[in-house]
């Protein structure tokens, strides 16, 4: 009997030792990935009350005098403000809704598509874009719109109008960021959508050919209906985003053309120019600030919003 | 089928929609092509177009013979690329094996840690002041490898997958005496190497096409980035007539130098290979997305 118990507790106590072996080893693997986001990510966090002071460089930034709110008094009140913020949200939310509709459209006809072969191919060609650079796509759009050569120009020329200067010339650029945003990511977002149609029972369609539905009434009734949900909670995920830009291509397809700015500078190119070229580190900062916590709002009620409709989809 | 014509014609017309769609996406690629390979003549004559009238190669000896710069970013863009890809999926898995540990204590914590790096940041200025002032990271080859080694979103990515293996296999592995580490390297790792494959791929793109470092903390211009290289050439037309006249002003005059043809053909010499390489991967970045779509 006794040896039995002192089998039994050795081995309990071992189970122990290993037990805690094993935790350490998990907690040992996480240390170095979790001590790298600290310094990388939490560090500059606390930076925020650098959009409190009056950074000076000489000083650094515990010496650099307090000035509460007025980095954000400043910034609020110039004229940049309200452009940038009208641009980020006005460009972003043009970028939400064409890029959706096109990527949607684009995966129903590949779905239609009983080609599947094909479907490869047409995907492999339309996701090419997402592997170029925004730098590279910003030759793209210059090999088009450089104003003596560019391939645009050549063929208003052939046609007998005159020539647009396109670089100096913001009203047209709305219409070919747009463009630009939607040809980059078309590809890969229409992926989703085509992952979700291949989803659907198919038996849903035999029932409406059954019925005698047509192709458009198909489309209308039962693909679309079916991609709703994703399509909505896609929708509202994106809005979260809203106060987000993206800097590549604003900075590399209008190749930072000041002439531009009226439509195309948006909160990251600014926070980057206000930084790096006018090195203005408090104004940069106060903006940076805002960005965050807007955003960080917006991400807030959107995943709220999705929470309600699909706890599934919650991004937390 | 009783319109099974009407049928066909449709799909016709369907490929034939899609296959004028997707020669439309490539198209601007198409048109860099061509103008690297016109000759400099022609697209002062003619504009840049998709017709080649003179088949010219100059622009390409151009780049070979004189571009030591572009070379130089070459290996400085595959060097860190290369050790980013593979610290990068190495340290994130081990962050995301233990993720998946029901029993472990603070794993929600550590997630919700992650996570909320995602939600909210200090912004642009504190992470460059702490870059250049105090890690004195600016002007070296590690600027472009740590800062973005943990993405939450591939950890969690990561975590989605490791979890999803049968549970069996490891606690049979445990039994046979291997302990955390010994699993996570005999076991998780091998049996992960398609998601593994993914994020490495993801990483490595990113890396290939990253300007934006090179552009805030980069002076030394031997540690340019590809991209960055490129960028500066579109940005300040002179940069090229301003290269050759420290490489052979001899052999050429300034007025000869194929410019316009020269840009567009460092494009292509930079876009290239990541165009030629990833579309044979494309099935591991649509799993990639399909499964980070997915909430783990």
């Amino acid at each position: 009997m006794k040896s039995v118990d002192v089998v039994l507790s050795n081995k309990l106590k071992n189970g122990g030792g290993l037990k805690r072996k094993k935790y350490v080893q998990l907690y040992g693997l996480c240390a170095i990935p979790l001590l790298l986001v600290f310094v990388f990510n939490y560090i500059p966090m606390f930076g925020i009350f650098i959009a409190f002071k009056e950074y000076r460089y000489d000083l650094g930034i515990l010496r650099s005098k307090w000035v509460g709110l007025n980095n954000f008094k400043v910034f609020m009140m110039s004229d940049d403000f309200m452009r940038i913020t009208v641009n980020t949200i006005v460009m972003n939310f043009i970028f939400i809704i064409v890029g959706m509709v096109c990527a949607i459209i684009l995966a129903i006809l590949l779905f239609e598509t009983r080609n599947r072969k094909g479907v490869k191919i047409y995907q492999t060609m339309m996701i090419t874009p997402n592997f170029l650079s925004w730098v590279v796509a910003g030759y793209m759009v210059y090999a088009f719109l450089n104003p003596d050569y560019g391939f645009i120009n050549k063929l208003i020329g052939l046609s007998g109008h005159e020539k647009i200067d396109w670089y100096s010339k913001p009203v047209y650029w709305p219409a070919i960021l747009t463009i630009c945003s939607v040809w980059k990511s078309i590809g890969m977002d229409s992926v989703i959508y085509y992952a979700a149609l291949m989803g659907i029972d198919t038996e849903l369609f035999e029932a409406a050919r059954i019925d005698g539905a047509n192709k458009r009434q198909e489309v209308l009734h039962i693909t679309i209906p079916q991609l709703l949900p994703l399509i909505t909670i896609l929708g509202i995920l994106k809005i979260g985003g809203i106060f987000r830009a993206d800097f590549g291509l604003f900075y590399q397809t209008t190749r930072n053309v000041s002439a531009l700015y009226s439509v195309a500078d948006v909160m990251d190119t600014y926070i980057f120019r206000t930084m790096r070229v006018l090195g203005d580190m408090s104004i940069s900062s106060a903006a940076g600030v805002l960005q965050s916590v807007v955003g960080f709002l917006c991400v807030v009620i959107t995943n709220y919003i999705v929470k309600k409709i699909d706890p599934d989809r919650a991004l937390f | 089928m009783l319109n099974s014509k009407e049928n066909k014609f449709a799909q016709f017309v369907l490929n034939i929609a899609l296959i004028i769609l997707s020669l439309l996406i490539i198209m601007p690629f198409l048109l860099l092509v061509c103008i690297s390979f016109s000759s400099e003549k022609d697209i002062a004559v003619y504009g840049y177009g998709f017709l080649i009238k003179n088949f010219d190669l100059s622009a390409y000896k151009y780049i070979f013979r004189n571009a030591s710069d572009i070379f130089q970013a070459y290996k400085v863009t595959a060097g860190f690329s290369f050790i980013t890809m593979v610290l990068s999926v190495l340290l994130m898995s081990m962050v995301a094996y233990p993720l998946t540990k029901r029993e472990l204590r603070g794993r929600q914590a550590i997630s919700f840690y992650l996570y909320f790096t995602m939600l909210f940041s200090g912004g642009l200025v504190p992470l460059y002041i702490l870059i250049t002032r105090y890690l004195h990271l600016d002007d070296t080859i590690w600027v472009y490898i740590l800062p973005g080694l943990i993405s939450p979103w591939f950890v969690f990515m990561l975590r989605t997958f490791f979890s999803s293996l049968p549970e069996a296999i490891l606690e049979s592995a445990e039994i046979d005496g291997l302990d955390e580490i010994g699993i996570f390297c005999m076991m998780v790792l091998p049996l992960s190497k398609s998601v593994l494959a993914a994020v490495s791929l993801f990483v490595l793109l990113g890396q290939w096409n990253n300007w934006y470092t090179s552009m805030l903390y980069i002076n030394n211009e031997k540690l340019l980035s590809l991209q960055y290289l490129l960028q500066k050439i579109m940005m300040n037309i002179n940069l090229l007539q301003q290269n050759s006249g420290t490489f052979e002003s001899s052999l050429i005059s300034i007025k000869d130098i194929p410019t316009e043809t020269v840009r567009m053909a460092m494009a292509v010499v930079v876009a290239g290979p990541a165009l030629l390489v990833f579309p044979f991967f494309q099935k591991y970045f649509v799993k990639g997305i399909t499964v980070g779509s997915v909430k783990g």
